[in-house]
Order: C-alpha cells, then structure tokens, then sequence
C-alpha cells in the first residue's frame, strides 16, 4: 500500500477498485494505533461515522457512479471545530464532554465532497498557543522532531498530516495558528482570506481574525480543500459572496514575471540563521522561476504582535464569556449563581487562556478601552494599509513563516511574551484579513523544517497557491 | 509598573474569574511586562486614523448579507439541553438568583 497518499491518488485507487474507502480508513486508523501515543496528535477518534461515509463511497463505486471531489479522503478536524455527534473540546477542561448537535460548514462541506472524518486533533485550549502545549490533554510531539513543538495552535493537525496519519486535515488561524505549525512539520498550511470559509461551527477564540484553513502534503491538495470549504454560508453572515475560483486549475499558471515583495522588515534581529539561509535560498529558487523580486516597506510589521495581543485577548475575553457552567460543559457547583460562574471559570480554563481573559477584559475596561483597545484598532488599520499599498506595487508577498524553527518541548513555557513573539511574521496577515500559506522550504541541518510565507491581496488566494505549487515542483522544499 | 494587583482582581471579578494567590502574582508580572512591550504603540501617532474593527469586503456589509426572515424548523431542544449540567426540560437550572 502506497505509503504517502494524496488526494488524488485515493481518488484513483477507489475508482479503479486497488482498495476500498473502508479498508483506506481501516488503514488509517490503524497508523493511528501505531504513531498516536507517542504524537497526542488526536484526541478523539470517529470511526462509526468515518466508517458510515467510507461505505457510502464504495457504495459509489459498486453503482459505477462519479466520485465526488474528496471521495474516501481521511481528514483529520481540529478540536475547535464542531463535530456533530463527535466531542469536541476546544483543547480544555472546560469543554471535556461537550458533544456538538451541529457540524461546522466547513465539515458538512467536506463531508459533501466524499470526505472521511477520521477524528479531532490536538490543540492549544482555544486554540490560544503557539507549541501546542496549551493543550489540556498533554502537548503534540513533532512528527520531524519528538523532544520538539509541532508549533500551534493546529499542532494535532499539523502533526497528524506531516505523519502521514491523515492525508489533510481542517486547522485554524487567528494569528498563525495554521502557517506556523505547517512550517514548524514542513508541510504546506494555508489560511484564506478573512470572509473566505465559513466560520459557522468554528468555535470563537477572536472572531474579526479567525479563519478556517487546510493543511497537507503539497499544494495541490490545500488548493482542492480550499475549493470544496470555501464559498458564502447563509448561517455566516461574514462569509463572502465572491465567486470561488477553480484553485486546482488556477495553481498550474507559468509564475514567470509574477512580481514579488521582499519586506525588509520581516528580516530583522531575533531571526535565526539557519532560517535566514533557507529563506535566502527559497527566494533562489523563486529568481530562477523567472519571478521579479523587489525589495518592498511595511513599516508598521514591528507594531504587529502589540496590535495583535490587544485585539485578540479582547475579543476572547468577550467570546469566552459563554462558558458559564448553564448550558453546556463543565460545572462547579455553589449556592450562589455568580460564585458557581467563577469557580467553573477558574477551574475550567487552563492558565493561558485565563492569562488572555484578565489581559483582554483589562484592555476593555473603563480608564483603558481608550489607551489599549482603541488605540490598537488604529494600529491595525495602518497594518492593513501596509498591505494594500504593497500590493499596488507587487502581486504577492513572501517572507519567512516564524522566525525560528521549531523549539523544545518546555523551552518556552514560562515566558508568555517570547512564546508570542514566534507570531512576529504570521499576525499581520491576521491582522490585515489578507490570505497567507507557509510552505516548506528546506530543513536546517536535514532536520528542523522551515517555513516560507506568501501572502497575497485579499481574494488573491488563486495567486497565493499558483506561487507555492510553483515553488513546490522546483524543489524549493529541499533547498 | 503598568498593573497592580488591585487592578487584576478588579479584572478577574468583572471576568467572573475565580484566581489562586499564586495565579494573581503570577499574572500581574506577566501582564506586566506585555502591557509594557504593548507601550510601543504610543511610539505611532494614530490621530485621524480610522479604527479598524473587522476586515469586510464590499459585499459584507450588513445590508449586503441579510437574508429573507423565514421560519426554519428547528427542533434541537432535547438535543442542546442534554449538554446542559443541569438540565429539567425545558429549562436550564441555575443556582438562586435572587435572594427574597
């Protein structure tokens, strides 16, 4: 059995009857068995369900019918993702036996398409992390490197795919949390635009920066998930109505002349050499593609992760006012209705998210809505006309993913600030709402994976992913 | 210092937020020293720029996203109060609220 599956590949191996979705999905799950102790890239396995949709495509098969775009592909789901029928726990105490009665769009999307759930991935407790070792149920280990991060916080599904435990899978970014774990398990991790995939189901961490995004092997893959998730959803009103493009077909386009921004500022102090020299390199390979390369200003990058720690703690400390021990999850019973909300807060909420809601609701509060808040939504918009007066000069943007690779397991953990300073290079096209992918672009000493970032201009993603397939097939993930 | 720990108690309380001695020093330092990196937005002089609140495209605007107010079956009651702590159909019980 092929060891590296796409999903094109599973596609042809269904039609042409090499093997069934059910035994495809028996496969899976039993890599699962053999790699999951050692990763904790899954939490929750569902195998009645990814078993049902897997005789529902052999079932296609037997008729003769057209598969449909994902038929029989195993998919793995990030925990802040809902799941119906399946738990769903945001990586916290707090959520531990929630079972949602709703799928997120994005699932029902894929599900639609052929594709089969294999389970919820690992991840930092509301997705608030950037190693994974948020995570109330023990840190994810890295697939490239087991004493080091799978970066966060859609470590599990990083992980899970850079394994080859699932051939793609759903993460989720707010300021990083797809690119940067792509590129901490030398994997291809894209973002779309804000507005570009449904957020309904996404359980809200910061809603004006979420996005839900694909992981995979290579390029083409992101580029076919993207197309089956992406699209206006009734039940989001912030969904877009722009019309899909065929990304599959878009991503085979000649690159050459394709101009490109270099930003001076995304090269600065603090980024390891080994990095530098891959990324050095990658731009090479993007030369020899016949691209125009030009040195461009976004002078307001440096400002970014302050901008980003105020607007994404306040609105998590907004959203995360729900968990209140009433309608769903944990509870910590007293005679008092407001002491039982805050010995259920307390013990619910792991110390990283506690630390974003005193930060967030701080930032909120009377005396300082005006200093903190106020302030970095101003911040934000100059971030935001950054991008776009770069992108009247150049079509798409490359830089590094995270200026470091990926660190040790606990070498971080004590220092909440430096933790968030690994988003320097990802939260500024969080914050701008613009799409963004992380592809490998080599490995430091054959071993620590390193991301290159390319962000395009807002519904540019056919641009974004016609640069990485390109980058891809000239060798730039070996360089 | 930019927070004190009146401040984080005051914080936590309006959070509904039951913190440890240990987790309210904790926090203060470390809030402390990112309130501090935070400083270096004053460093922009941001008068005249419009805050920016969300990212929307031209046809997410709330006129531009509404649907038609029709009824859609929804019969998930049973289904959402069995995730509830406490639940006596169809209500969510809480602890007293109001003392007489």
């Amino acid at each position: 059995m092929s060891a590296a599956w796409t999903i094109d590949s599973v596609r042809e191996a269904l039609a042409a009857k090499k093997i069934s979705a059910r035994e495809l999905a028996a496969d899976f799950y039993k890599r699962i068995g053999q790699r999951n102790e050692e990763l904790n890239a899954f939490l929750t396995l569902s195998e009645e369900r990814a078993y049902a949709q897997a005789d529902r495509m052999d079932a296609l098969v037997a008729a003769g019918k057209p598969l449909p775009a994902m038929a029989g592909v195993p998919i793995a789901i990030k925990d802040v993702i809902s799941t119906r029928g399946v738990r769903t726990t945001c990586g916290s105490k707090i959520l531990e036996n929630y079972i949602p009665p709703y799928d997120a769009t994005a699932v029902e999307r894929l599900e639609a398409a052929g594709a089969v759930i294999l389970g919820k991935t690992n991840c930092d407790e509301f997705a608030m992390g950037s190693s994974n070792e948020n995570s109330a149920y023990g840190a994810v280990r890295n697939p490239e490197a087991t004493d080091r991060v799978p970066g966060g916080s859609s470590g599990g599904s990083a992980a899970a795919v850079a394994a080859g435990i699932a051939v793609a899978a759903l993460g989720t970014d707010t300021g990083g949390s797809i690119r940067q774990p792509g590129s901490f398990c030398g994997i291809p991790a894209m973002m779309g635009s804000y507005g570009r995939v449904s957020r309904y189901g996404l359980i809200a961490f910061a809603s004006s920066l979420d996005r839900i995004g694909p992981l995979a092997t290579n390029a083409r893959d992101v580029a076919a998930v993207m197309g089956v998730i992406a699209g206006r959803d009734m039940n989001d009103s912030t969904s877009t109505t722009a019309p899909v493009p065929d990304y599959r077909a878009a991503i085979e386009k000649p690159v050459k002349g394709l101009r490109i921004g270099i930003p001076k500022e995304y090269f600065g102090a603090g980024m390891d050499d080994g990095v530098r020299k891959k990324i050095e390199a990658g731009i090479e390979v993007l030369k020899k593609l016949g691209c125009d390369l030009r040195e461009i200003r976004m002078a307001h990058t440096d400002y970014a992760i302050a901008t980003y720690y105020i607007i994404a703690t306040a609105e998590a400390s907004s959203n995360l006012a729900r968990y209140d021990g009433v309608r769903y999850g944990l509870r910590v019973e007293d005679d008092s209705l407001l002491a039982m909300y805050r010995k259920t807060r307390g013990a619910g909420f792991g110390a990283e998210v506690k630390r974003r809601i005193v930060l967030g609701t701080y930032v909120l509060s009377a005396g300082y809505y005006d200093a903190y808040y106020l302030k970095g939504q101003k911040v934000r918009a100059l971030i935001a006309q950054d991008f776009r007066d770069a992108f009247t000069k150049v079509d798409v943007i490359v830089t590094p993913t995270s200026p470091v690779p990926a660190f040790k397991l606990g070498e971080r953990t004590d220092d909440p600030l430096q933790m968030y300073l690994a988003d320097i290079y990802t939260v500024t096209g969080s914050l701008a709402g613009v799409p963004g992918i992380s592809v490998p672009c080599g490995k430091i000493c054959g071993k620590l994976p390193v991301g290159l970032q390319i962000f395009g201009p807002a519904f540019g993603e056919a641009s974004v992913l016609q640069l990485a397939h390109a980058f891809e097939q000239a060798g730039g993930g070996s360089v | 210092m930019k927070i004190s720990r009146e401040d984080v108690e005051r914080v936590a309380e309006l959070a509904y937020l039951d913190l440890t001695e240990a987790e309210l020093e904790t926090y203060r330092t470390q809030i402390d020293e990112i309130l501090e990196y935070i400083g270096k937005l004053n460093e922009l002089d941001t008068a005249g720029v419009e805050p920016m609140a969300q990212v929307l495209a031209d046809d997410q605007s709330a006129d531009a996203t509404l649907r038609e107010d029709v009824v859609i079956p929804c019969d998930v009651a049973a289904e959402i109060l069995k995730q509830a702590p406490d639940p006596e159909a169809p209500y969510f019980r809480v602890p007293k609220v109001i003392e007489r």
